[in-house]
């Protein structure tokens, strides 16, 4: 299946190969770069490509490429959600998946690949079993292995793999035995000139947190479960249970893992938190422009809005900006045309205001349309969404863990359209 | 602070540049990795693994490594696992030499067989890998997978996520090829209904003689349960195969519960829709996404890539319910600063207006006051939109087309300008009295336009030449002398072309009278259809679907049958305890005999049974009988790759404590063994090319003479495993008598100078009428009868001889037609038999010919360009000297068959043999 990979950082340097079936020469890559100096924009890449003999199937995450090569027919899906994998593996190790990070850990990144794909063919993409086989890096343990001369390689073989649980190590033990959940929810909506929503949905996820002593079996069960328009499950949920009774079963992983991902139809009405003010626009005469934007609180649910932020593209034509806010920071990069107004928390009171001018290249035409807006909020202890988590039961374990739920509502792709 | 322990592996990137130019770099290395120190040891090879990563050559390295193969050190042994795959292919004969042998042995019926077998497997560990070496091995074979089919829709919510993908992939191509197509009006869908139709109803019906109504075989009904809930995983693949079964193989009702799925897979990665753009297109055709239109909406923050595709959906699903909602979507999108996105938009108006006639003129209208647009994009990209949609229904519409004559100065892309000189003048009759004007305006500029332009203006020109001689012939004129000194050919040619055709003169009469029907011509209205065309023929999801192209290894999804295969294939009785395959290796566990491979086996193969008994108590016995199948085979691999160092190899082994030594073989065998065997596979394809032909068997011991044992042998022409240089003869014992018989085993054998490495002896034959197969192998250094003696419970002993046919004691050879004469040409004279035969003519087409030939010598079919003539190669078996066959036909059903190799003797009996199997039949 999967033949080779290749890391190629945004310059277009190959900086780590990876067979696991024969060698296959760089010079592969060569129709990769083709193709990307083809597309200008990174994120314009074809993701699947063919050259005579094989076919290279990539992804691109934080300014790296991945590419693999391939020479049967396989859905490129498969081979798109692998990479992934990789990077999410990557990123779990070292805590973010960059060139130096790979480079600087090139042996826990071989011995990853090797223990990720066998033979072309995924095994472990597991994160919890792979922790058992190869620990992920620490200062302190990095410092202990260069005075013992241990190494981060664990001489035992995770026993869970071959159970029907692969997801779980055998001989979890803990002192303090804790389940925690955060309910994560995010508002994609677009809005526009008028204040009328055109299209709102919620994405939802819910990260776990899970350390309990033991095989605990646990359900987990919602106040309104109705609400839930499509879901999608870590490997560990029963699909029956829910299927039958609307509850989630499972076996729990040990440590952090993504316990479900769902989706609030848009038939539902989205609460949108906020409403915006805006005024822009370019004079016909005169190379200036005016913005003014005022963003005050819509449904809130009697709750703080915080870490408000409103980044806007700009057109190319707009040279720079002399502007004031009432509230927050603001900065503007003038090559890449962005603005960006940290607000910060929104207070009821006072509104946040930014208003000024926006200074031209003089001679250019006055641009067709003004640029959107995107948001950035965060509500803490709501979930938009209204769903609410009734109970958690565990079976299988003797003792009493501690519980606990966060509710977490941010925006998402929210775009104010001027 | 970073790691001390990892810095040595970031400079390795200086080491490497040095390395090439300095071999003494690598001489540090080799000290280091030959050194005591485990530690030394340990940052050698992270080196190394650093210099590899790079993409540099470390493999002059080799032998140095390989050494360490035997250290107990798991981290320095990983590492050097690392090395050995990377470099275990260049260097072939250091590493793999060994194992090269074990391939050639491996056969693909053999392969097959382990499949089977494992496919039998009730474990969800197994199901994924078995089914990914079934894809890649036989993937033909559907046959192995009806009485698996019921147990693999169960198991697959708990096989591992990828193995789901490959399973979901495989039952629907067995599903297209085993049910009746759901796709029908007359179909009855209830999911429940299936069994109380055939108990209650089955009276009521029998009357009606209902053979019409289409009811789902019970088994597809499963498939589609049980993957239903997989829509729910949240790996992408899943989902997609999933849905691509879907699309297949439900009731096209049904498709539509995995568009939910699909829509949230869009918000995933967001590389998904690019790769799968084709996917969702089709998809969108069937108006599956509308409950679900606003997700498609563009945000200004897409890249292009996703906003094209977006477009493209909306455009889709655009019907008269929605079309003003999309509309209001797209003029949005028009003003977009990005103006390949807004050209697309005003393409999918264009679309739109011609899909939905309800739409047409808001559409026209609206893209008529983008005439007016200050971009010059927008306003070529709607003039040429209008162009087509005026195509479409010219009649009223002569005010916009004086409207863009009016525009027409304001307009400077080529394109733009092209479009509506055409329109001109092809609706010259609409506008009379502009259409001269702009032909006017025209002959001013015609020096500085595009190409493009000017040839419309001469065909404007030439229009209203025809219509409107009076006013424009003076002009017309003008502009075909201009034309005429153009410095482009195409434009001088036609322009000459057009001056022929429209002024008339002596010699072009003939045409000159149809001047006016050949321009003015009603044209067909151009179809406004989307960038993608249909991909229906791949299936969907696949990397054949998503390019576009038949990649290697697209297995076709057939049509479905019109009348159902046998169901009750699919049922499964009870599983018998006894296995076919196991008493090979177990028949080897009594008796201690100098084969090597088996011996060995067995030993793993105990510890094997024992670990996977007391560990895994919840798997099935027959689970853990597959991975003791798989454990056997992964051991002689082993064996074979490490068979350097033995002892170490095997010091080492024991050291490894069980638990340890099981789970890293329980772990790999699901996906390294199933591997390891298909790439042996695969590669001893390529070193023999089994040649067809029906197998005879020979009778070795009548049952009656052999007082209950009976034997038969045959030549299964296959390389020997022991030494290339024998013939295989497989002999099958069948135990006849209603008693055990004990101990059967090869005694003396005559001519003394025979050489035979027979099968081991076999302790106790038990089963009665059971075929164990056993293989002897015989040296063939004469073709005369080999005389055994076959002994059995411990006193009998029976003589029995075996005759080898000439041609058995060949083995296939692949030359080119050219090799074949220059090889023919050194074996002439002394070395040349021939002979004329006489064939019948139903045996002369070249089938049958080979067909015949092959099945009298083990010979490989050599090309020849000539159709009378037919060419075989082989050597012999002992000493590899070439036999080469040639066949020349003539007229009359006479043909020359001539024999060349130094083997005089056997070249006459082969002649013999093949004279007589010409002749017959």
């Amino acid at each position: 299946m999967i033949h080779s990979l290749f890391l190629i950082n945004h310059t277009g340097d190959i900086f780590l190969e990876k067979h696991w079936k024969s060698v296959i020469s760089r010079s592969v890559c060569d129709y990769f770069f083709e193709a990307k100096e083809k597309a200008e924009d990174p994120e314009n890449v074809p993701p699947v490509l063919y050259t005579p003999h094989h076919y290279l199937v990539s992804i691109y995450r934080g300014k790296l490429f991945f590419l693999s090569v391939i020479q049967t027919e396989v859905s490129p899906l498969f081979v798109i959600e692998f990479l992934h994998r990789v990077a999410d593996i990557f990123q779990d190790y070292f805590g973010e998946c960059s060139e130096a990070v790979i480079k600087d850990n090139v042996v826990i990144v071989y011995a990853l690949l090797e223990e990720m794909l066998d033979n072309g063919f995924p095994l472990a993409t597991e994160s919890n079993v792979l922790k058992e086989m190869i620990r992920p890096p620490t200062i302190l343990r990095s410092v202990v292995n260069t005075l013992t001369g241990g190494s981060n390689v664990g001489d035992t073989l995770p026993a869970g793999q071959l159970s029907n649980i692969p997801w779980r190590r055998a001989g979890v033990k803990y002192t303090n035995n804790e389940a925690y959940f955060d309910v994560i929810e995010e508002i994609d909506a677009i809005v526009d000139k008028s204040g009328t929503t055109v299209f709102a949905e919620i994405q939802g996820v819910i990260e776990a947190c899970v350390r309990l002593t033991g095989m605990p079996d646990l359900t987990l069960s919602f106040m309104n479960p109705r609400l839930l328009d499509d879901v999608s499950f870590h490997p560990c949920v029963r699909f029956k249970r829910w299927e039958s009774e609307r509850v989630l079963s499972f076996i729990p992983p040990d440590g952090n893992f993504r316990l479900m991902s769902y989706h609030v139809s848009s038939q539902n009405l989205v609460a949108i938190p906020v409403y915006v003010k805006q005024n822009i626009s370019f004079l016909e005469t005169g190379a200036c422009g005016r913005l003014d934007i005022t963003i005050g609180p819509k449904q809130t649910m009697g709750k703080m809005v915080e870490g408000l932020k409103v980044t806007i593209h700009m057109p190319k034509m707009v040279l720079s900006v002399n502007l004031t806010a009432t509230q927050g920071t603001h900065t503007y990069d003038l090559t890449a045309k962005v603005l960006v107004w940290d607000v910060g928390k929104l207070n009821p009171q006072k509104l946040p205001n930014l208003r000024g001018s926006l200074s031209m290249q003089s001679g250019a035409p006055k641009p067709e349309d003004n640029p959107s807006i995107n948001m950035d909020l965060k509500i803490q202890q709501l979930a938009i969404s209204g769903l609410k988590v009734s109970r958690l039961d565990m079976h299988g374990e003797k003792y009493k863990p501690f519980k606990g739920v966060k509710y977490l509502t941010k925006a998402g792709k929210f775009q104010v359209r001027t | 602070l970073t790691s001390l322990s990892f810095s040595c592996v970031r400079n390795s990137g200086i080491c490497s540049c040095k390395c090439v130019k300095q071999p003494q770099m690598n001489e540090d290395l080799k000290e280091m990795l030959e050194s005591n120190k485990e530690s030394l040891k340990l940052e050698a090879m992270k080196r190394i693994v650093g210099l590899i990563s790079k993409g540099k050559n470390a493999s002059e390295l080799f032998p140095a490594v390989v050494k360490n193969v035997a250290s107990k050190n798991i981290e320095l042994k990983k590492l050097v696992y690392v090395y050995l795959v990377r470099y275990a292919e260049e260097q072939q004969d250091l590493a793999l030499l060994s194992i090269s042998t074990f391939q050639r042995a491996l056969k693909k019926e053999q392969l097959i067989e382990v499949i089977e077998k494992l496919l039998k497997d009730k474990s969800t560990l197994v199901a994924g890998s078995v089914v990914v070496a079934f894809e890649e091995v036989c993937p033909d074979r559907i046959d192995l997978i009806h009485k698996n089919f019921r147990k693999l829709c169960n198991l697959l919510v708990d096989v591992e996520e990828w193995g789901q993908v490959v399973i979901i992939n495989m039952l629907t191509r067995y599903a297209r090829t085993q049910f009746t197509s759901p796709w029908r009006e007359d179909a009855m869908f209830d999911e429940n209904n299936e069994k109380a139709f055939y108990d209650s109803d089955s009276e009521e019906k029998k009357g009606q003689a209902d053979v019409k109504t289409y009811i789902m075989d019970p088994d597809h009904r499963l498939l589609l349960r049980n993957t239903k809930p997989l829509l729910q995983s949240r790996n992408t693949a899943v989902v997609m195969a999933v849905a691509q079964l879907y699309w297949h193989l439900a009731p096209k009702h049904e498709v539509s519960i995995v568009t939910k799925s699909l829509v949230r897979l869009l918000r995933s990665h967001r590389y998904i829709v690019v790769a799968f753009k084709h996917c969702y297109n089709l998809l969108s055709k069937q108006g599956m996404f509308e409950p679900y239109m606003k997700s498609f909406y563009v945000r200004s923050t897409d890249s292009t890539h996703i906003k094209t595709l977006k477009l493209e959906i909306l455009t889709n699903l655009a019907n008269e319910a929605n079309i003003s909602t999309i509309l209001r979507e797209f003029q949005t999108y028009v003003k977009s600063q990005d103006k390949a996105f807004a050209a697309a938009t005003i393409q999918a108006i264009g679309r739109c207006a011609t899909n939905i006639s309800e739409v047409t003129d808001t559409c026209l209208n609206g893209l008529v006051l983008l005439l007016s647009n200050r971009d010059e994009s927008v306003v070529a990209e709607s003039v040429v939109v209008i162009k087509k949609l005026l195509q479409t229904q010219p009649n009223q519409h002569s005010d916009i087309i004086s409207h863009m004559a009016k525009l027409f100065d304001n307009i400077t892309v080529p394109m733009a300008r092209a479009s509506i000189l055409w329109l001109m003048g092809e609706y010259c009759e609409r506008v009379p009295k502009i259409a001269p004007d702009v032909l006017r305006k025209m002959a001013k500029t015609f020096t500085v336009e595009e190409d493009i332009v000017k040839l419309q203006t001469v065909n404007l020109a030439a229009k209203l030449f025809l219509t409107n001689s009076k006013q424009t012939k003076l002009l017309t004129q003008y502009i075909l002398n201009l034309g005429k000194y153009d410095q482009n050919y195409d434009i001088r040619d036609r322009t000459r072309f057009i001056r022929q055709l429209i002024v008339p003169s002596e010699k072009s009469s003939t045409l000159n009278k149809y001047a006016r029907r050949i321009l003015l011509a009603s044209k067909p209205a151009p179809v406004l259809e989307s960038a993608f065309k249909d991909r229906d023929r791949f299936q969907l999801g696949t990397l054949s679907h998503s390019l576009n192209i038949k990649t290697s290894g697209y297995q076709e999804l057939s049509e479905w049958p019109a009348v159902a295969p046998d169901p009750s294939v699919r049922n499964v009785e009870v599983i018998e305890p006894v296995k076919e395959w196991a008493p090979s290796v177990g028949k080897a566990k009594q008796s201690k005999s100098e084969d090597k491979f088996y011996s060995d086996d067995e030993e793993k193969e105990e510890n094997a049974s024992d670990s996977s008994s007391s560990d895994d108590s919840d798997s099935s016995s027959s689970s853990s009988e597959g991975l003791v199948l798989c454990f056997c085979f992964l051991v002689v691999i082993t064996k074979q790759a490490f068979s350097l160092q033995p002892q170490s190899y095997q010091g080492n082994h024991t050291a490894w404590s069980g638990k340890m030594q099981r789970a890293l073989f329980f772990r790999i065998l699901s996906h390294t063994l199933i591997y390891s065997f298909i790439s042996a596979f695969l590669m001893s394809c390529q070193v023999t090319t089994p040649s067809f032909g029906p197998m005879k068997t020979f009778e070795l011991l009548h049952h009656m003479t052999g007082k209950g044992l009976s034997a038969k042998y045959h030549f299964p022409r296959q390389p020997c495993l022991y030494q290339p240089s024998m013939v295989s003869v497989q002999v099958i014992l069948t135990n006849g008598s209603d008693h055990t018989l004990e101990e059967i085993h090869v005694g003396d054998r005559s001519p003394a100078s025979l050489h035979i490495h027979c099968f081991n002896t076999i302790g106790e034959f038990l089963t009665v009428r059971s075929v164990p197969r056993c293989r002897a192998q015989d040296t063939c250094t004469s073709v005369q009868y080999w005389h055994l003696k076959l002994f059995c419970t411990k006193e009998d002993q029976f003589s029995v001889s075996i005759q080898p046919a000439v041609g058995e004691l060949l083995m296939p050879s692949t030359m080119t037609e050219a090799d074949f004469c220059k090889e023919q040409k050194k074996l002439l004279g002394m070395n040349e038999t021939s002979a004329t035969i006489t064939m019948t003519t139903a045996n002369t087409s070249s089938q049958t010919i080979n067909k015949q030939v092959l099945s009298v010598a083990n010979v490989g079919v050599a090309p020849s360009s000539q159709n009378n003539f037919h060419r075989f190669a082989g050597r012999t078996v002992s000493s590899g000297a070439l036999v080469l066959v040639s066949l020349e036909l003539k007229e009359s059903s006479s043909a020359l068959l001539t024999i060349n190799t130094e083997k005089s003797i056997m070249a006459s009996m082969l002649l013999q043999d093949l004279k007589q199997a010409l002749t017959e039949a």
